[in-house]
């Protein structure tokens, strides 16, 4: 079991000729009965109790996608730590990597690729069985002039019943059967007291059953016309008919009036006006997401705008911050000035501060009322900051400016003092003055250094939620627009829109602005990706 | 390698080396040829205190001369001022009386600790919870991101199999696409999990660390691979001969000569779910759950500029830890930025 032989396979036979006495250290901690096998046995149990709790749960809760992935993901997880063997040995550590990217990562794109092709979102968000019986609930109305039903709740074998009582016979009914009598009840006061094969509920027991109950429709009989009893407090229950009907043939939904919703193709039922139903229910709609993106009558204007402003806000961001940080590097960049850690370390403290307090702590300086920079600097000045969609931008700038330029100091300091002086001073021989020597050595070997940083700070202001969100909320918001898109607003920020806030939350319509995201940042990577050395390390 | 009674971990040049040679070369990702550009940061605070003032006055050229006059001291300060006034301003605002957003305008004019008191005593905005929240979710997400990082950064770096080529292309095309954008699947994505492990799903701090550590690998295994290749594998194989066993290599020998790496990517990964705010936003629900990002906001946003005073009490309590750990790793960080990554 613990032979020290097994567990380095091949190596350890060359290892093995003439070395002379084996050294403690041969036994494998994760074979051997030493203390990593036993830590190793623990985590694979706590790791198996977690997935088996999993599974069973996901099993009660009827998730069957979640059961058959903790299923698959078991028996890896068993397999790849306990089977012997060097072929095996990669796995074990890239395992518990892999599985939070799978899910996180990779799971979560897929998904977001095929919601993109879905209606999902605020009122089509199930299947089309629920949303017909949601609507039939819904639209229920008491039958006009019906009697009111005393009644009483009963639990039985098949879920909840109800009993009442008319002339001296007590009628019980479920959901799938239609009031009738039954034999052998008692009852007292109008009440049903005893049902035999039922329990009787008491005032604790409706409340706790409250939700079940208000779901439960018992037939009146077995004529459809007379309408189904339904309960709200679970002692008088009345007659009730839908006045929506769902008519399979036609597959429509009849109004008792006679409005016939059909099923309009789009995950929902529409009237002649063309009226929509709510709920709808999730349907694949293939492009029409895209389709809406890009049309301008509908989001096309907005997403052109933002895309625009996407990209000069990342651009300048980049710019911005990186001609203020090379500046300063150069001025620091004198071994004479006094000071000079002491002035690098004030201006890394920005970088240092976490990002999304100095973003609101901005938003309070800019306050155009009440703010610092209006109040005190400019003397009582009423500027507004972030309500003018071009200061905003601006202000945005500015913000953004403050949060990167030390980075980008740190970055060309660093690149900076790597040039060597020796390329400095045969350059000074051959009579190049200071400006010469800047775009001739200094530039270029910067770049190269600091470039792919360049490009990775641009992917990062290219999805820069957070100064966005919480300086400016993507505002000022064009009035006119329906979409409740704002001057500032990126893509990433318009994304969030249209899936959380303002009145409805469609998914589907983010998810495949996200795709278009996906693929702007993807082309980006590839242009730039060529020129990146990173390919190379891995061959 | 002749001498096979020499512990693996001991190796005398290891520890030495790791300090500086595969420092620098541990960040060649963006190098392209100038594979030292990270060296130079670490010795950036030494250098200044090392030399000497005036050395060679003679060999200045007209633009020297210029550079050496006044002006760079007023650029300095200028700098500075720009780099300072804000988080001076938020300092003075949570030690204004009047807690309101023109009351602070009037820095250091009156001071008081009111502001404080009733950040860590306001039973409707729990600060304190907040701040264990964050510090939770992050440091678990830190120690995740390292644990993992590192151990897929070894299997790249020591083992050769068939998927590596592949996986480590998969992983760099795959850390492209931003996690972040993808949040609307991770909402529906947890509330489907809610109903299996509650305590994994929407509104749970662990479901947010387990969202976290989906972009573990993604992010952050190139920049360690990079730093597990310079730790020569000649180590590895002494250790081998002497019969360690790959977890013992990995634990023991490994583990210790990579440790600057591993803070850095601890530290980067600390810092940027500390500040994220989107996903923060979309899986906790409940202000007991909050982080500091999404309780700050809120608590900022209901009445903007009421609350000021106390905002900015609660933005500096936040701010010192982190800025503090900033400050402390200093040398680190600026290493492991040139490096590559960027802060999120």
């Amino acid at each position: 079991m613990s032979t020290s032989t097994t567990s380095r396979d091949g190596t350890s036979n060359r290892g093995e000729t003439g070395l002379g006495e084996p050294l403690e250290l041969r036994h494998s901690h994760a074979r051997g009965f030493g203390l990593g096998f036993v830590v190793k046995l623990i985590l694979m149990a706590g790791i198996n109790a977690f997935g088996l709790f999993g599974i069973l749960a996901a099993w009660a809760a009827g998730s069957w996608g979640i059961l058959a992935f903790l299923v698959i993901a078991l028996i890896v997880a068993d397999l790849v730590y306990f089977l012997p063997g060097k072929r095996i040995l990669p796995a074990k550590y890239l395992f518990p990597g892999l599985i939070f990217l799978l899910v996180f990562q990779i799971f979560v794109l897929l998904y977001t690729a095929t919601t993109a092709f879905t209606n999902y979102g605020d009122g089509h968000n199930s299947t089309k069985e629920a949303a017909i019986s949601q609507l039939t609930n819904t639209y229920e109305q008491r039958i006009e002039g019906s009697e009111a039903y005393p009644i009483t709740v009963l639990s039985g074998d098949d879920g909840l019943a109800l009993a009442t009582v008319e002339g001296d016979q007590v009628l019980v009914g479920t959901a799938d059967q239609a009031l009738a009598p039954l034999e052998g009840a008692r009852a007292s006061d109008g009440r049903v007291v005893e049902a035999p094969g039922f329990e009787t509920l008491d005032y604790a027991g409706t409340v706790a059953a409250a939700t079940e109950l208000s779901e439960l429709r018992v037939p009146v009989s077995g004529q459809e016309a007379e309408g189904v009893l339904r309960t709200d407090d679970g002692r008088t229950a009345y007659a009730y008919d839908s006045t929506l009907v769902y008519d399979e043939n036609a597959d429509a939904m009849v109004a008792d009036d006679g409005t016939v919703y059909a099923n309009n193709g789009e995950g929902a039922f529409a009237g002649p006006d063309g009226e929509e139903l709510r709920p709808g229910w999730q349907i694949f709609v293939g492009l029409d997401n895209f389709g809406a993106i890009f049309d301008p009558g509908t989001l096309g204007g907005p997403f052109v705008s933002v895309t625009l402003w996407t990209f000069a806000f990342a651009i300048l961001s980049v710019a911005l911050t990186f001609l203020l940080g090379l500046l300063l590097a150069i001025l620091f960049n004198d071994e004479k000035l006094k000071f000079r850690n002491f002035y690098r370390a004030i201006i890394f403290l920005p970088y240092a501060f976490p990002g999304f307090l100095s973003i609101l702590i901005w938003a309070g300086l800019l306050n155009t009322d009440y703010g610092f920079i209006n109040d005190v600097l400019l003397g009582g000045a009423a500027v507004p900051w972030l309500e003018n969609p071009w200061l905003a931008r601006l202000s945005l700038l500015l913000v953004n400016l403050w949060l990167g330029f030390p980075y980008m100091f740190l970055v060309t300091t660093g690149a900076l003092q790597a040039i060597p002086k020796e390329i400095y001073e045969s350059a000074e021989m051959d009579g190049a003055g200071a400006v010469r020597k800047f775009r001739s050595i200094t530039l270029p070997l910067l770049m190269v250094a600091v470039g792919p940083l360049l490009i990775a700070s641009f992917a990062m202001n290219f999805n820069n939620f957070n100064v966005i969100y919480l300086l400016t909320g993507g505002g000022p918001q064009n009035l006119e627009s329906t979409t409740g898109v704002g001057a500032t607003d990126i893509l990433i920020s318009f994304v969030y829109k249209i899936a959380f806030a303002g009145g409805t939350n469609d998914y589907g319509l983010a998810s495949a602005l996200s795709i278009l995201i996906f693929i702007m940042v993807a082309v980006i990577s590839a242009l730039t990706f060529r020129r990146s050395k990173a390919l190379e390390e891995i061959n | 390698m002749t001498s096979p009674t020499t512990p693996p971990t001991g190796d005398g040049s290891g520890p030495e080396g790791s300090d500086r040679a595969p420092w620098a070369a541990a960040t060649p990702a963006p190098a392209t040829g100038t594979s030292n550009t990270a060296q130079p940061p670490g010795s950036l605070e030494a250098e200044g205190a090392r030399v000497p003032a005036p050395r060679r006055r003679p060999r200045a050229g007209a633009g020297r001369r210029f550079a050496r006059g006044g002006f760079k001291h007023p650029a300095a300060i200028a700098a500075c001022i720009f780099a300072l006034f804000p988080l001076v301003y938020a300092f003075s605002a949570s030690l204004s009386a009047s807690g309101s957003l023109l009351g602070s305008n009037r820095l250091f004019s009156e001071i008081t600790g009111a502001n404080y008191t009733e950040l860590l005593t306001d039973p409707q905005n729990p600060y304190l919870t907040w701040f264990a929240n964050s510090m939770f979710v992050s440091v678990t997400t830190a120690v995740g991101t390292v644990l993992m990082g590192a151990a897929a950064a070894y299997a790249f770096s020591r083992f050769r199999f068939r998927a590596r080529k592949g996986g480590l292309l998969a992983l760099l095309i795959i850390q492209m696409f931003p996690q972040l954008l993808a949040f609307v699947a991770i909402f529906l994505l947890l509330f489907a999990v809610s109903e299996v492990y509650p305590f994994l799903g929407l509104n749970s701090r662990l479901g947010l660390v387990a969202v976290y550590l989906g972009g573990a690998l993604g992010a952050n295994t190139f920049l360690m691979y990079g730093f597990f290749n310079t730790i020569p594998r000649d180590l590895d194989e002494a250790a081998e001969i002497d019969g360690a066993s790959h977890a013992q290599i990995y634990w023991t020998m490994i583990l210790p000569l990579v440790t600057p790496i591993l803070v850095v990517v601890g530290m980067l990964s600390f810092i940027s779910s500390f500040s994220d705010f989107l996903l923060a936003q979309i899986v906790l629900q409940e202000p007991s759950q909050y982080t500091l990002a999404v309780g700050l906001y809120q608590f900022v946003a209901v009445q903007f500029g009421e609350n000021w005073g106390v905002f900015s009490a609660g933005a500096v309590l936040a701010a010192v830890p982190v800025v503090a750990l900033f400050l402390f790793l200093q040398r680190y960080i600026v290493s492991g930025l040139t490096g590559g990554a960027v802060k999120g």
